[in-house]
């Protein structure tokens, strides 16, 4: 999926580093011998670790040279790349164990990965770190299906634990975009939502336990089988830390039954105001519906002939609003929705009368991303959340500034929970097109933030919205979230300088929103 | 910053200063939960009030002092309601102490949107924290990733990391019709269908056994509800006499609560079976919690939850010298206490209330 740009400063580091490990290529990891003195000091450090770590590891389970390291050089946020020190690639938890404790022995920072799906660059290598792979813990050690549980590995995919629940006639709700892909370790650690998270909760509703192991390799576990585990609930830091607190070495979800049937209703709109309305209208009603997404004119004309999903091109806005349940119960409820969004003048109302329709309808939705990358050569992808009474004022913003960037912008979105993704089109070729899409981007966030709202819903803030902090937290939160991280990983050596901004970055940024300059990249913190 | 809040954040500037501890106690509706903590009295309820509520948002925001009452009364009128259900234990109760006690009611262990606890549907929180600092967490957003979520946090943390001052949290509708079954069955065959049921889409929404019978309401859509009722079977409930029988539970007023004989909190995994000590229980959340009334030392009511892959918290009467709430495993004990020492350096906000050295 083409999304982004590499930025002049990432490119210049990336230099920087691929200098470095050509040094590296030409020795094997031996005893140190006088030529290598002259070697960077980094390069002497990058051999130590790599013998070390071969001691317990198989040796492909250990990367170092530039090709190797390559393709963990960034997630799916890819306007962020660094290759990493080292790749390492366990299979056991105590592989992970002693890598830990090899890394906090010689303070090499540690960056946990999944699937390398993430948007905001929270598994962005560390120059000078040790990238740790959970991908090969890939097995469901267990299904409950009488307790309605199942217990896996971090690298398990999203979607897996479904499949595999799925005989019992049971799922695991959370379904983020990327759940053919994404891990659940990834899920824990961004907090992962989906479409139907308005109904059936986050990650974080989700997970009952999480088994891990503290920046010093010390086994720990968050939550349980029983509710109320004794003590704070540590649980609800470590989702969402963005593998900042704890490396996630065992996962047991929470297992929903599967509804007998879902319907869904396409509504179309001559006002992006007037569905926003039309959203309220339904929660005001008292309905919860199982999905409530919506797409303006532009992201409905961008993927139709992409899906073919039959959507309403004259319409202004497409609302997806669906119910699940007992037979019975959909069409009570569908009999009420319909009833809600006529009065709230929806000028088009159609109801899928089969599973093929109903998923034809949310193709459309589903393809948005895929799509957008067929429009344009690039996409930048945003994830405001605002409250849902400010749906059409937003929207209405977003596009009064696209002549200002000359950019396209349409959105998809999770209406039900305000979360939005507004696509910005650019063309990653154009160093102009590529500073003016950032600004854009950084534009609608500090809108969502003045609306009461905040930069990151679902996709977390990683590396790309460190900025975006300043202007939602004071200084004393972000000081306690220095804290929180502090508390788990007293060395400082776990996932650092994503997520909170220094004091230092912020005086920076707001200096640069006074003087309307371009946001450079910053150095990342050095070891 | 209005004055009550800037108030509270000079009190405990100077509190913190003198490193005079401080016993946070709104209604004190909740004296009798947890341990013994001393200090002088520090009572929140100047800060209250509704800061914003707009029911097509599904958020209502209101100070920590805040009547509990007085909030669920308004989101009554607007056919909404907190669908952790929590308990008040008496009429003073506040929001502030019902987060920061974190105890949920008969829902929490139901289908659908209402499912979870009190940690589950705190979206926000603002805090004022041993340096006399107020801090903001989360929003009044459905969907917040920016940051840790400290206002989950404390949900449950008995007010040891600070004085929560102002919470946000995600409402509900009401649900459009509820009913009650009941059932006669023994306590191992209730807890097998109480799994097997939540283990298909039904509209559960509480469940309780006690003495051989087996109460279960159902929540949600007419025709959802109307058609499990068909599904189940079991006897009718008339609807007003389970209204009063499911606060009964929740408020703790029911017979089994009565009496002087200590009462524990076994948290257990829902399929567990019958735990080993023989005393009087009730049974909770599909099995997930149940109630016990027994004289046995703390030391044996802990292995017995242990032994069910649980754990258990004396939660009224009884001798606390062994803790109200289960010991923390060491690594868990010094993220405690590190998290204790970065919000309330000076150590002065309800020393000792959770564990003995917090």
């Amino acid at each position: 999926m083409r999304r982004a740009y590499e930025g002049a400063g990432a490119a210049g580091r990336r230099t920087r580093q691929s200098f470095m490990i050509r040094a590296m290529d030409s020795a094997t990891p031996a005893p140190s011998s006088p030529a290598e003195r002259s070697l960077p000091v980094d390069a002497i450090r990058q051999r130590s670790l790599v013998a070390a770590l071969r001691a317990f590891l198989p040796e492909d389970a250990v990367l170092f040279r530039e090709e190797d390291t390559r393709p963990y050089e960034c997630d799916g946020l890819t306007l962020f790349r660094q290759l990493p020190m080292i790749v390492a690639l366990p299979e056991t938890e105590d592989q992970i164990r002693r890598i830990l404790r090899l890394c906090h022995e010689h303070k090499v920072p540690v960056v946990p990965r999944g699937a390398g799906t993430g948007l905001s660059g929270s598994a962005l290598p560390h120059h000078a770190g040790l990238l740790l792979s959970l991908a090969k813990l890939n097995r469901i050690l267990s299904i409950d299906a009488r307790a309605r549980t199942a217990t896996v590995q971090p690298g398990v995919r999203n979607l897996a634990i479904s499949e595999a629940a799925a005989r019992h006639r049971l799922y695991y709700a959370p379904d983020p975009s990327s759940q053919i892909a994404c891990t659940i370790g990834g899920n824990v650690a961004e907090n992962s939502g989906g479409v139907h998270c308005l109904k059936y909760g986050l990650t974080v509703h989700n997970v009952l336990r999480v088994r891990g192991l503290t920046s010093d390799g010390e086994p720990v576990e968050f939550g349980g089988l029983a509710p109320d585990a004794p003590g704070l609930d540590l649980l609800a830091l470590v989702v969402g830390s963005e593998g900042m607190l704890a490396v996630v070495t065992e996962v047991t979800v929470r297992l929903v039954p599967v509804a007998q049937t879902a319907r869904c209703i396409m509504a179309s709109f001559a006002d992006i105001g007037e569905a926003g309305d039309a959203v309220a209208a339904l929660i005001a009603d008292g309905i919860i519906p199982a999905g409530l997404e919506m797409l303006d004119q532009a992201a409905s004309r961008l993927v139709e002939p992409f899906a073919n999903a039959g959507y309403d091109l004259d319409a202004a806005a497409v609302l997806l609003c669906e119910s699940d349940g007992t037979p019975e119960e959909v069409a009570e409820e569908i009999e009420r929705m319909s009833a809600v969004l006529l009065a709230a003048r929806a000028t088009r109302i159609q109801v899928s009368n089969s599973e093929a329709e109903r998923l034809r309808f949310w193709a459309g939705r589903k393809n948005a991303f895929p799509a957008a990358g067929r429009a344009s050569p690039a996409y930048y992808c945003m994830d405001g959340t605002i409250p849902r009474r400010r749906l059409g004022e937003v929207l209405k913003a977003i596009q009064a500034l696209e002549p200002k960037y000359r950019l396209r912008c349409p959105n998809v979105f999770h209406a039900g929970d305000g979360n939005l993704h507004p696509l910005i089109l650019f063309d990653d070729a154009d160093p102009d097109s590529v500073a003016r899409a950032e600004a854009f981007g950084a534009e609608i966030l500090e809108l969502c933030v003045q609306m009461g709202g905040t930069v990151t819903g679902e996709h977390g803030v990683g590396v790309e919205k460190l900025d975006q902090m300043c202007s939602q937290f004071g200084r004393p939160t972000l000081d306690a979230f220095l804290a929180v991280k502090g508390a788990f990983d007293p060395a400082g050596l776990l996932n650092p300088g994503k997520v909170i901004p220094t004091l230092h970055r912020c005086a920076e940024y707001g200096r640069m929103r006074v003087h309307g300059g371009k946001i450079r990249f910053p150095e990342l913190p050095r070891f | 910053m209005d004055q009550a809040l800037s108030q509270l954040c000079e009190t405990v500037r100077a509190a913190s200063e003198s490193r005079t501890p401080l016993l946070i106690r709104a209604g004190g509706t909740k004296d009798f939960y947890g341990n013994t903590a001393e200090g002088t009295l520090l009572d929140p309820r100047r800060v209250a009030g509704i800061v914003d509520y707009e029911p097509t948002e599904l958020v209502v925001t209101a100070r920590a002092g805040t009547s509990l009452s007085e909030l669920e009364q308004l989101l009554t009128e607007n056919g909404q309601m907190l669908a952790f259900e929590p308990p008040h234990f008496g009429a003073n109760a506040t929001i502030g102490g019902c987060i920061a006690a974190g105890l949920s009611g008969p829902r929490r262990v139901s289908f659908g949107p209402t499912y979870g606890g009190v940690r589950d549907f705190v979206l926000g929180a603002r805090l004022v924290d041993g340096r006399g600092e107020l801090l903001s967490f989360g929003g009044t957003v459905m969907k917040n990733v920016a940051g840790y979520d400290v206002s989950r946090l404390l949900a449950g943390s008995m007010g040891i990391l600070g004085v929560i001052a102002e919470v946000s949290i995600k409402v509900l509708p009401r649900p459009i019709s509820h009913h009650t079954l009941c059932f006669e069955m023994p306590e191992v065959a209730a807890v097998y269908k109480l799994n097997e049921w939540a283990g298909r889409p039904l509209p559960l929404s509480a469940s309780v056994w006690y003495d051989g019978a087996l109460y279960l309401r159902l929540a949600g859509a007419s025709a959802a509800v109307s058609a499990a009722r068909l599904q189940l079977g079991g006897e009718d409930f008339d609807n007003r006499q389970a209204d009063a029988f499911w606060t009964s539970i929740r408020e703790q007023t029911h017979p089994f609560f009565d009496g002087d004989a200590p009462l524990w909190r076994i948290s257990v995994p829902s399929t567990a079976p019958v735990l080993s000590i023989d005393e009087p229980s009730l049974i909770e959340w599909n099995g997930s919690l149940r109630w016990l009334r027994t004289n046995r030392s703390a030391e044996q009511v802990r292995e017995c939850a242990r032994q069910a892959g649980g754990h258990a918290t004396l939660f009224r009467g009884g001798d606390r010298s062994a803790g109200a709430f289960t010991p923390l495993t060491p690594p868990i004990a010094a993220i405690h206490r590190r998290l204790k020492t970065q919000f309330d350096p000076a150590n002065i906000f309800n020393r000792g209330r959770l564990y003995p050295d917090l």
